[in-house]
């Protein structure tokens, strides 16, 4: 029992690619809202804190990978009193269920969040059928 | 005598036991207690004569929120809206909270109203506030 509380206080894996992390920072799973319209998907992810050049996100096969890296909070001459958050980074995973448009896909960030338009391709959106009259 | 006859039986219940708690690390291993704590999240951090507080707003843009100062305590207000652009939108996942809030922070001392320093980039809210300079600590000499 001892033993197996000690494997989950240590540092977890990253989920991207299995390899331990080198920088000893706290690493968040960013809260996120997925939505499907008609053609597109769309993800909206918190990342509270990462500017727009710290957004990394990657799609290979089906997996979409977001990391968002978060600037160090500073303050010189200034003592940390209370705590209720801290910087890190940001790692999420999604498998995608349907085929997307790789080339269509859009990213903007804004205010901390990261906005994701993921196109769906041609053969996935709905096709009305006609009824011929007979 | 063996000591156990689990092995008999087929079934180990202490290893179904470490099973079981194993699957619930793992199913909790990204969830976050964010549901019982305040919104917004701030750290307060104590400067000499000022006192700084950061906060994480993500998707609030700056003209939504609204700040007050009132002897040493600040106010957070705010509203956070849904965001879909279509009324036919299938959700397939809703973490993000919505909707109004507030919330009041005690500072560690009075501070001037007027001098209050508010910057707010992607999503990180920080303020600096002052301590009114009828407030300060004053250094009394001591006459030998």
């Amino acid at each position: 029992m001892a033993q197996e509380l000690k494997t989950t206080e240590r540092q977890v894996p990253s989920k991207l690619d299995g390899g331990e992390r080198t920088r000893s920072r706290p690493v968040f799973v960013p809260r996120a809202d997925i939505y499907e319209t008609q053609d597109n998907i769309v993800l909206l992810v918190d990342m509270p804190g990462v500017v727009p050049e710290g957004v990394d996100i990657t799609l290979e096969k089906r997996t979409l990978a977001i990391r968002g890296y978060a600037a160090d909070q500073q303050h010189q001459t200034y003592r940390q009193i209370y705590t209720e958050f801290s910087a890190g980074d940001y790692e999420r995973l999604f498998t995608l269920s349907e085929d997307i448009d790789r080339d269509g896909i859009e990213a903007s960030q804004k205010n901390g969040v990261l906005r994701l338009v993921l196109p769906k391709a041609a053969p996935a959106k709905a096709r009305k059928i006609q009824l011929k009259m007979a | 005598m063996p000591l156990s006859d689990f092995g008999r039986i087929g079934i180990d219940p202490f290893l179904e036991m470490r099973r079981m708690q194993h699957e619930m690390n793992q199913r909790l291993a990204g969830v976050t207690d964010g549901a019982a704590q305040e919104f917004p999240p701030i750290n307060l951090w104590v400067g000499e004569n000022s006192v700084a507080v950061t906060a994480e707003l993500p998707g609030i843009a700056p003209d939504d929120l609204d700040l007050t100062v009132r002897e040493n305590t600040l106010t957070f207000n705010g509203n956070r809206e849904p965001r879909t652009e279509d009324e036919n939108a299938v959700w397939h996942r809703r973490e993000r909270a919505f909707g109004s809030f507030s919330r009041t922070v005690q500072l560690p001392f009075r501070v001037d109203p007027e001098l209050v320093d508010a910057r707010f980039a992607n999503g990180l809210l920080e303020v600096e506030l002052h301590r009114p300079e009828a407030d300060r600590p004053k250094k009394i000499q001591i006459k030998g």
